[in-house]
């Protein structure tokens, strides 16, 4: 057998590497969107190792929307800690008070939406021409067809049938000024591959990954976490629960499943087994066909 | 799964409208159980509304809006799914004659390309067109599934007639690796599971195929070629003098101690380290990313290549090559574009257009030379300064670029060096 072959794994992470040293190498002012959920933590231990021994080169930027849990702030401030980084906040409470947006009316009113005018507000302020996620293709229907440099008009917009055509491992990031880009080095992972990276490379996360014991309320087909920032119906009861988080975003709209998989090893076995798609518990995909799709257009993340 | 002797397959998918693609794509998901329960939902849901007896397979690779309401696909779209041998990524490409972009873009990067034929109407123009493609991109490896087999009676003499009618007009093309499968996407015949309607069939079903082909020697593994990305210097005290070569390996292998050339400026050295952030290695081959550090100070920036000694690429500043145009705006002769060959970013201007080639006949024009979206042309092109090129059909990532027009920025054409 031929030696001279990497295995699916040491080829993503190759590929990732690569991604983000172009990142780098063709724009000025680049950041890493940051949300402390899984995807983004492994985006930015790629970008430590892209870059070693130096620091990683660009700030982490998270859109705060004001509705968090606290475990992923004090993740998050660690982390930075750790790396040497800068913190970039974009706040969506502050959208709010300076009358950029409204919030949502409503039992099921979230702050997702929001958060875009929130991003493209601090895209445009900190002169970003950057914004590195930690999107995956697997995820949605919308974003399979994203590029690797997913280009961006200059009110924040994605044209999904107007998009570059991206051939070989060759990168086209030229753009105008006021226009920016999206990098998403991970686009070819899936859940399953994030999952056996974190436990193959030891990537710290946060706790709310591993099954605990948490107030929540039954609300779509899933467990919220209960919070001050949850409305509750009559109806709605708030009980105790062993859950873990799929995904990790606005407290009030990411949902968890019952699990008992308190290991990143009991994970790949339970992620490996799931029969539920991982966005299948955020209600902010829940409200149409097209979604996702929508938002993207508009400049979501 | 065993991650550490598992292999990534890219393919790409390409048929005209209405010969299975994305029926084929859904079977392929479905049957090697890559779906999820709230995906198939969704689908079953979709399929009665549109009033299908049971599950519409190809919806499971609808997209974007416009695709679900007209029914076709737009834009290249990626899946993905994972067997206990391998996990593969696929290009799903639409079919339609203004869509040979996204075809390039797809085949770009496969290991293996599947192309379609409707067993009724067997080769037609597109399916020529696709063979072109897959051979003019130089995907290894091409499988081309004969499907609908059910609506011809499963008949192994239509088989057989379309095989030799492939091969009659593909012995014109430059393919390394060619295999025929008699399929039906809809009832999953030798698609996951093997047929029991084709017993004259004695091959092996699709995904058994695309698990067991020998990728091992996709990628060049002879010539040593090595674009800098970008350079690393840490201002931190214990590497304060630490100046590696940061890149991902396009062909071949490295080691410590190797002697090399740095193009395009000609400098000579050894290899000191291959580094990583979890230590040294001792040898990198493609397509590894890693930083490479030397024994003397040389300067070096991004778009330098560092190769072996004894095996250069040549740097030249004017070459042929075959040529994709992607945009809209046709080319404007003795135009500037701006050239991105590896890391190398230079101007470059058409100077001649040899010939442009029709797809459908494979014939050569010699009097229309105007180069449109979709157009595939031999020609010939002058650069500012040197890129370090290889032919294409011996290195795909060193004889491979593209063409951005300066005034859009946008990705205009594709391009192999002859």
């Amino acid at each position: 057998m031929n030696k001279y072959y990497l295995n699916y794994l040491d080829e993503l992470e190759s590929e990732a590497i690569y991604i983000l040293r172009e990142v780098w190498a063709q724009f000025q002012n680049p950041v890493i969107l940051f949300s402390g959920g899984k995807d983004s933590i492994v985006v930015t231990y790629l970008a430590k190792k892209a870059f070693f021994p130096s620091k990683i080169p660009f700030p982490l930027l998270h859109v705060d929307t004001g509705h968090n849990f606290p475990e992923t702030l004090q993740f998050r401030d660690e982390l930075i800690k750790d790396l040497g980084l800068t913190l970039l906040v974009a706040s969506v409470q502050e959208s709010i008070n300076s009358g950029r947006v409204s919030e949502e009316k409503g039992k099921s009113a979230t702050r997702n939406a929001l958060q875009i005018t929130t991003l493209l507000d601090a895209i445009e302020h900190h002169k970003i021409d950057c914004a590195i996620g930690g999107g995956r293709r697997d995820e949605e229907k919308a974003r399979a067809k994203e590029r690797f440099f997913s280009h961006r008009d200059d009110f924040g917009q994605w044209d999904p049938k107007n998009q570059r055509p991206e051939l070989w491992n060759i990168l086209n990031g030229k753009h105008f000024e006021g226009e920016h880009f999206r990098a998403f080095p991970i686009s070819n992972w899936t859940e399953m591959d994030v999952w056996n990276y974190i436990e193959r490379e030891n990537i710290k996360i946060p706790s709310l990954y591993l099954a605990h014991q948490r107030e929540v309320v039954w609300r779509n087909q899933c467990w919220i976490p209960f919070s001050e920032f949850l409305k509750l119906d009559e109806n709605e009861k708030v009980v105790s629960k062993k859950i873990r988080f799929r995904t990790l975003g606005d407290i009030t709209i990411t949902g968890g499943i019952e699990s008992e998989a308190d290991t990143v090893n009991k994970i790949v076995f339970e992620v490996a087994a799931m029969k539920q798609t991982e966005r299948g518990n955020r209600s902010d995909d829940k409200r149409s066909e097209t979604s996702m799709e929508d938002r993207k257009r508009q400049g979501y993340f | 799964m065993e991650i550490d002797k598992n292999q990534l397959l890219r393919f790409t998918t390409a048929g005209s409208v209405d010969d299975g693609k994305s029926t084929l794509i859904g079977r392929l998901l479905y049957d090697s159980k890559s779906i999820f329960e709230d995906q198939i939902a969704a689908v079953e849901t979709t399929s009665k509304r549109k009033g299908h007896e049971g599950i519409d397979l190809a919806l499971f690779t609808d997209g974007l809006r416009d695709e679900r309401e007209q029914g076709i696909t737009i834009d290249v779209a990626y899946r993905y799914f994972t067997t206990p041998k391998r996990k593969f990524i696929i290009a799903d490409t639409p079919g339609h004659i203004q869509y040979t972009r996204n075809m390039v873009t797809g085949a770009s990067t496969a290991n293996a390309a599947l192309i379609l034929v409707d067993a009724r109407h067997g080769v037609i123009e597109q399916t020529k067109r696709h063979a072109f493609i897959a051979s003019l991109l130089q995907i290894p490896h091409i499988v081309v599934c004969i499907n609908k087999m059910d609506l011809v009676d499963y008949s192994e003499e239509i088989f057989q007639r379309i095989m030799h009618d492939f091969e009659g007009f593909s012995s014109k093309l430059y393919v390394k690796d060619i295999q025929f499968l008699p399929i039906s996407a809809l009832h999953g015949d030798n698609v996951v599971n093997r047929s029991t309607n084709m017993d004259w069939y004695q091959g092996a079903p699709l995904l058994y195929t695309l698990e067991t082909m020998h990728i091992g020697s996709d990628i060049n593994k002879i010539d040593a070629r090595f674009p800098v990305q970008t350079v690393l210097r840490p201002q931190r005290d214990e590497f304060i003098d630490y100046r590696g070569y940061a890149g991902r390996v396009a062909s071949g292998i490295f080691r410590p101690g190797d002697d090399i050339v740095v193009m395009p400026s000609g400098f000579a050295s050894k290899i000191k380290s291959i580094d990583t952030m979890t230590g040294t290695i001792s040898e990198a081959f493609a397509p590894m990313s890693v930083a490479i550090t030397l024994e003397d100070d040389i300067d070096i920036s991004r778009g330098d290549m560092i190769v072996k000694t004894n095996n250069q690429p040549k740097a030249v500043q004017e070459f042929d090559a075959m040529l994709c145009w992607l945009h809209n705006t046709a080319a404007k002769s003795r135009a500037k574009y701006s050239i991105r060959h590896t890391s190398n970013d230079q101007k470059a201007m058409i100077t001649n257009v040899v010939y442009k080639i029709d797809i459908n006949t494979y014939a050569r024009e010699e009097d229309n030379k105007e180069l449109e979206m979709n157009s595939i042309a031999r020609v010939t092109l002058r650069t500012t300064r040197p890129i370090m090129a290889d032919e294409y059909r011996e290195n795909r990532a060193t004889g491979s670029f593209i063409l951005i027009d300066n005034t859009t920025h946008e990705t205009v054409a594709a391009g192999m060096i002859v």
